[in-house]
């Protein structure tokens, strides 16, 4: 067997990911469903003036994208692990936390590049500005993949456990919350006026923090909880 | 004479051992709790911005301090169990984690009731409150996972995992909510530097006390029971006295 490079390994892992995905498209549907249901009962719920709307759509955006990326979190790892590929990845001789990282990434582009694509019309919906409509693409952007990073750890944790979907957001939610604070905070401040750059800043370092570390506390959980 | 430091990290041992020292600290955490609330509620004098209401800090701060303290002596013990895999130290991280759940509970729970009069509020959105119910949540999802593996080695492992996870991310939580908060509004009450009365003082420091030697007595109490779950098909404990009866 020829050596395969690491990035040779993450695009294998990522290919296959969305591979797996292209053939059961319900399921990503789903999520991104969920998300835009979720947004859309806000309104409902608190009133459709338009004022309120707008100085609460990029909180009940981030929300609503908080509670989708749970929703597919368990997903990141149960079909492999019942059809023992995960086992198979464990006792590989590549590393595993670049095939975490691989799949963390796949479960990112499925679940999270979706919503950076799709939150401007519904913030549009809401009667964002243009400007805060850039800035929340920018926050999504940054701050998605930490929620999916974030979520492994509780993935890897929960891994073949009863009542899994729910205990993994039990675990995940509080976590995540510095992410929605600096993501809306980055909004409120291009509304209000001020400089974005210290929350941009600080999700930025918590997206690196998050890139360095979680991919190999996903690998030490996944090793508890196969052994 | 050499010393046996690991003798008592066998739980075989440690079973006996905190057997023993449990009435050390219960007893005398009885009588500085009754000392610290008779000092509270009867000696200290009335303040003089908060007039009576202020008394519910005598319970609000040492059960505030000691569930975020317990929550990093659970993570250091769940380190230790998981680094060298000693399985004591993993049920010390499982038997302090219901009192520091306990704790800031209590906490949110007396925090609110001085609220009201204070701030005219059950609840406002401090930095400080919101960070504590972030800390609860944290307790409940580290006992909830434990509650759900019934392998108890890796429920001991993936707590660990959790519990360090969790205090790496407290700063982080804290701060986030800190600047959150100031970024928001300034907070509504400060607390002004206006030196303690000796009175207040003495009972707050019983109190302290009392607290701490609840929660080593507790958790003593606790962990003979997860030991005596764990090791309940073994040898030593089917010979136990109160076992056999």
């Amino acid at each position: 067997m020829n050596k395969l490079s690491l990035f040779d390994l993450l695009a294998l892992v990522i290919h296959r990911d969305l591979l797996l995905a292209l053939r059961r498209r319900a399921d990503v549907l789903t999520t991104l469903v969920f998300f835009v249901m979720v947004v859309s009962l806000f309104p409902l719920g608190v009133g459709p003036e338009p004022e309120v709307l707008r100085k609460m759509a990029a909180g009940v955006v981030w929300v609503a994208a908080l509670l989708s990326s749970m929703l597919s979190l368990a997903r990141m790892f149960s079909a492999d692990y019942l059809d023992g590929t995960l086992e198979q990845m464990l006792i590989a001789p590549q590393s595993l936390s670049v095939l975490v990282f691989g799949k963390i990434l796949a479960h990112w582009i499925l679940s999270g590049l979706p919503l950076v694509f799709i939150a401007p019309v519904l913030g549009l919906q809401f009667g964002m500005s243009f400007q805060s409509l850039w800035v929340l693409i920018l926050v999504l952007l940054l701050g998605t993949p930490i929620l999916s990073m974030i979520g492994a750890i509780g993935a890897a944790l929960t891994l073949g456990l009863r009542g899994g979907g729910v205990l993994v957001s039990l675990l995940v939610l509080p976590l995540c919350i510095p992410v929605l604070i600096f993501g809306t905070g980055a909004v409120e401040a291009v509304n209000t006026g001020i400089t974005i750059i210290p929350n941009v800043s600080l999700l930025a370092a918590m997206f690196l923090f998050a890139l360095v570390f979680t991919p190999w506390v996903t690998a030490q959980a996944l090793r508890i909880s196969m052994e | 004479m050499t010393i046996h430091w690991f003798k008592y990290a066998a739980p075989t041992t440690f079973y006996g051992l905190a057997g023993k020292l449990i009435p050390f600290f219960a007893w005398p955490s009885a009588i500085l709790f009754v000392a610290g609330i008779y000092f509270g509620f009867f000696v200290a004098p009335t303040d003089a911005v908060q007039s009576e209401a202020y008394r519910i800090m005598f319970i609000h701060v040492p059960v505030s301090i000691l569930s975020m303290f317990i929550y990093l002596i659970m993570a250091g013990y769940a380190a230790l169990g998981l680094i060298f895999k000693t399985r004591l130290s993993s049920m010390m991280a499982s038997a302090l984690a219901p009192t520091g759940a306990i704790f800031a509970f209590i906490a949110l729970w007396s925090g609110a009731l001085w609220g009201k009069p204070m701030w005219g509020a059950w609840w406002v959105w401090d930095a400080r409150l919101t960070s504590e119910l972030i800390l609860l949540f944290l307790y409940l999802g580290f006992i909830a996972l434990q509650a759900s593996i019934d392998d108890p080695r890796r429920a001991d492992r993936a707590g660990a995992l959790l519990a360090i996870v969790g205090s790496v991310n407290v700063p982080i939580i804290y701060f986030s909510v800190k600047w959150w908060n100031t970024l928001h509004q300034g907070s509504t009450i400060k607390f002004s530097d206006t030196s303690m009365h000796v009175a207040m003082k003495q009972a707050l420091f019983l109190m302290m006390a009392a607290c701490w030697l609840y929660t080593i007595a507790i958790t003593l109490v606790r962990v003979r029971s997860i030991i005596l779950e764990r090791e309940r098909n073994t040898q030593w404990v089917s010979e136990l006295e109160e076992v056999r009866s």
